[in-house]
This record gives C-alpha cells, sequence and structure tokens, in this order.
C-alpha cells in the first residue's frame, strides 16, 4: 500500500517529510509522472499539489516572492512578474505546452534542477534566493548555491522548497531571455539563457549572465560578464561572443553535438547586447 | 485509497493506489473511454482532461491528487445532445481523421474557446495563437490545417 498525505497547511508538509525521508514529494507531476506506469510504485506520497501556503506571488517594492508550488501558467499570467521579471515570465511561456504550463511548478523545476530546466539560468541572472524550510526552521540560500551538480541540490532530506524570492531590477535595466530548440513549443532546450544587464548611459555598467544545457548545471556566464563590464553597449556583443567562445565545455549528447551548442550559446550571448 | 472527485457534473468514488495514473483510472475503473492515451510522457496531449478549470494531461496526474476536485473528460463537454461548439465545427471542417487524438484536442480547444483566449484578435493573429496554445497536441494525421479552421470556426461562433 503506497502511504499518501495530503497537507492541509505547510506544518503537516514539513511533519510528513520529516518523518518519511523515501516518500515522493509530488507537486505538478509533469517530471516525476512521465511513463509512471513503468516506474517503481513510491512508499509513498507527500502531495503539494495546491497546497496554499506554497501557492502565491507576493509584490513587494524592492523583491517578488514566488510560492513554490506556483503554476507556470500563474507565472506568465501575472503583470508584474511580466514587467519586471520578464526573463521569467518568458522562460514559463516556453516550458512544455498549455498542459504542461498548467500543472508544472516553479518549485518542480528548481527541485528536478535539470541542466535544461528553463526557469533555473532566469533564476540565476536575477539573483534569486530560495526559501527553503524543514521542522528545523527555515533558511534562505542564493540559488546560485543551490544546485551543486548534475542534478544534485543543497536541499536536505528533511526539507522543502518554500519560495523563491527575487530582488526587483532598477528600472533601465536591460532584461532578456532566449531559449534555443527544435521547436518554438515543447522541446528541450539546446542552449537557453537570460540576462540583467546593468547600463549608464550606452556603457555596460555590469551584466549577470545565466546559462542553461551548456553543462551539467545551470551556470552564471563569469567570463562574459567580466568581458562586457564597462564596454560600450555596441561592442558589449563581439566581447561576450569572444568570452563565450573559450569559457565553456557544453555537453554533447544525442540531441546535438558540443560544436554546435557552443555556437549557438556564442550567438545567443551575443544578442542579449543587441541594441 | 478511496478518491471521490466530480467527473462531468457527477459525483463518483473510485477505489485505487493514490499513484495509479487519472488516464487509467479513467479508462480502466471508470470505463469512461473517451480520454486516449498517446504516449504516457506529456507529450502528446491526447489525455488532456480538465482539472479545476484548467486542460491537463490526465497521464501526468496520479489519481490521488484528484480527491475533491473537478474533472471533464470528452464524454462531459456536449450538453445533452447538444455537441459543443469545437465538437461540431472538428465535424464540420474534417478536423479528425483517425480520431486518436481527437478528444485532447476537443478538451483542449474548449478550454482555448471558453476562456476567451483567441477572442478579440483578428483570424491572422488568432491562428498563430490557437497553433501555440494547441502545441502540446500532437496530430499524425490531419497535418493541423482543418483543426485550427475547426477551433477558429468554432470561437468565432460563440464570441464573433
Ligand atoms: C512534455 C513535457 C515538456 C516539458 N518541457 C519543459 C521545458 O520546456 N522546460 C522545462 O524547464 N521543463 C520542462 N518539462 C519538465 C517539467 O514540466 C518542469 O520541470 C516543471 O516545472 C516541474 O514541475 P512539477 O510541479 O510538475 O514537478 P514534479 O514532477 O511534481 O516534481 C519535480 C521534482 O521537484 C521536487 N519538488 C517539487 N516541489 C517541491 C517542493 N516544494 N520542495 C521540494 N521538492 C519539490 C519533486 O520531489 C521532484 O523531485 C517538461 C515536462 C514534460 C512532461
Ligand atoms: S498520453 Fe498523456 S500526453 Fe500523451
Ligand atoms: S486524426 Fe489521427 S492523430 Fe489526429
Amino acid at each position: 500500500m503506497t502511504g499518501y498525505v495530503r497537507p492541509r497547511d505547510l506544518d503537516e508538509a514539513l511533519a510528513t517529510r520529516a518523518a518519511h525521508a523515501d516518500w515522493m514529494v509530488l507537486s505538478g507531476g509533469t517530471d516525476l509522472m512521465v511513463n509512471a506506469n513503468h516506474k517503481p510504485i513510491p512508499t509513498g506520497i507527500l502531495d503539494l499539489w495546491r497546497l496554499g501556503e506554497l501557492c502565491f506571488v507576493k509584490v513587494e517594492p524592492a523583491s517578488i516572492a514566488i510560492g513554490a508550488g506556483t503554476t507556470w501558467t500563474e507565472v506568465q499570467g501575472h503583470p508584474v512578474i511580466a514587467d519586471r521579471l520578464s526573463p521569467l515570465a518568458l522562460a514559463a511561456r516556453e516550458i512544455g505546452a498549455l498542459q504542461i504550463q498548467a500543472r508544472g511548478t516553479l518549485g518542480g523545476n528548481v527541485g528536478n534542477s535539470s541542466p535544461v530546466g528553463d526557469s533555473l539560468p532566469a533564476l540565476l541572472a536575477l539573483g534569486a534566493e530560495l526559501e527553503l524550510a524543514s521542522v528545523r526552521g527555515r533558511r534562505r540560500i542564493p540559488y546560485s548555491d543551490f544546485c551543486t551538480g548534475y542534478r544534485k541540490t543543497a536541499l536536505a532530506a528533511d526539507e522543502l522548497i518554500v519560495a523563491a524570492h527575487i530582488p526587483v531590477p532598477a528600472a533601465g535595466t536591460k532584461l532578456a531571455w532566449r531559449k534555443v530548440g527544435t521547436r518554438r513549443a515543447q522541446s528541450i532546450s539546446k542552449v537557453m539563457g537570460a540576462a540583467v544587464i546593468t547600463l549608464d548611459g550606452d556603457r555596460v555598467v555590469s551584466a549577470r549572465i545565466g546559462l542553461g544545457a551548456v553543462a551539467d548545471r545551470p551556470i552564471r556566464a563569469a567570463a562574459v560578464e567580466a568581458a562586457v563590464a564597462g564596454q560600450k553597449l555596441s561592442e558589449a556583443g563581439d566581447a561576450a561572443r569572444a568570452a563565450m567562445r573559450s569559457s565553456i565545455k557544453p555537453i554533447d549528447d544525442i540531441r546535438s553535438t558540443a560544436t554546435y551548442r557552443r555556437e549557438v550559446a556564442e550567438n545567443l550571448v551575443a544578442r542579449f547586447f543587441a541594441v | 485509497m478511496k478518491v471521490a472527485f466530480e467527473l462531468n457534473g457527477q459525483p463518483v468514488t473510485v477505489e485505487a493506489s493514490p499513484w495509479k495514473r487519472l488516464l487509467d483510472v479513467l479508462r480502466e475503473d471508470l470505463r469512461a473511454t473517451g480520454t486516449k492515451e498517446g504516449c504516457g510522457e506529456g507529450e502528446c496531449g491526447a489525455c488532456t482532461v480538465m482539472m479545476d478549470g484548467e486542460a491537463v494531461n490526465s497521464c501526468l496526474v496520479a489519481v490521488g491528487q484528484c480527491d475533491g476536485r473537478t474533472l471533464v473528460t470528452v464524454e462531459g463537454l456536449a450538453t445533452g445532445d447538444v455537441l459543443h461548439a469545437v465538437q461540431r465545427e472538428l465535424v464540420a471542417c474534417g478536423g479528425a481523421q483517425c480520431g486518436i487524438c481527437t478528444p485532447g484536442i476537443a478538451v483542449c480547444a474548449a478550454h482555448v474557446i471558453d476562456r476567451g483566449l483567441v477572442a478579440g484578435v483578428d483570424d491572422a493573429t488568432a491562428r498563430v495563437r490557437v497553433r501555440e496554445l494547441l502545441a502540446g497536441n500532437i496530430c499524425r494525421c490531419t497535418g493541423y490545417q482543418l483543426i485550427v479552421d475547426a477551433v477558429i470556426a468554432a470561437a468565432r461562433s460563440v464570441q464573433p
């Protein structure tokens, strides 16, 4: 018999998580339920779908908090996210198709921590912090410290993801998102990324660039960020391309060769600086 | 476990493992075989049903998650003998051939139309939008053109 708990509140969810470390934590199921009828039956299910304390968007002047249970349909439909955190809203629009977006959640994308998770480069570039909770208490960690390797995360065995806290970029910041896949919708990314670029007139003061599908985990493009700082915007694209060329080791797999991915990644970062 | 939900307006109760796919509960336990399985991976949309007003892939829903929720399948789109506008237009436009994808297309398109997601735009924009909104429904037969025709015609008949 498979155990099943649909917690009334977060406290019950955390207590269940602590008591049953071997249970599956299930949210929208769009990762976990793929081919479910051919998978081993879980010992138990902790069902977080629509848990009230995880389904919210809270807008404050300096930061926006998005609950882990928020779906991609809800993220893309939120006017403030679309306006101030556009890379995340645009990523949400390209995750799977309508049916996947209605069930797939932010917490699930973060928890699954795939190198091709589309929201993850946006969280990196936007400087998001994750709020984690367990019966032991709550903590916050920068998203950049969360994914520690190929599908490895800093989440403890008794913890749940509660929310992402995202600082609102200052007005005038250049925001960009781009995904390259085999078709517009429902495709796994070849390369995707997000950029948050601080400008002073026509000069790049600093840039944060998150990339996915170019390494075993989502990464910041540190070499590109260093190369563009202080450059004129019109010249930053070429600088970004050159820095990209020498700094990544993309994966070589059945979907694309490393050479192809590198070239696409170069074009992608160069375009972030298009005037 | 015992799972109770509303299916096409009727209360139903099933005894099933919470891990069983909603798709299998519909087809095997409730004999509501309108909903089809294509891929079992969330890619094809043949298994699309409405859950609490959203179009979802029933192959990716664990039935335990359905307790207390409201479900609509292709069997619930018509009102008595009167088909939903999109069902009527799929027939009229020739938007169905082998029919495997059709229940999922009908449910997803009904959601798109009933939510007004293609209302108030010109035909060219509506066609692009329909293709994007139905991108999670794969059809091996029709080439999509006639499906898009049917969805637009249905949308126009509801909200001109
Ligand atoms: C056809 C298809 C297309 C897809 N396309 C894309 C795409 O284009 N881009 C993309 O990025 N992804 C894509 N995905 C993957 C998936 O939809 C996303 O990763 C989605 O965000 C997962 O959310 P979920 O709630 O469904 O996760 P689930 O499957 O419920 O869970 C995923 C993981 O996260 C963990 N988890 C969930 N919530 C929490 C929490 N609150 N605390 C701790 N752990 C948690 C689970 O334990 C599990 O390990 C696709 C999937 C399918 C089937
Ligand atoms: S059977 Fe569910 S999406 Fe294909
Ligand atoms: S009619 Fe055959 S798959 Fe669409």
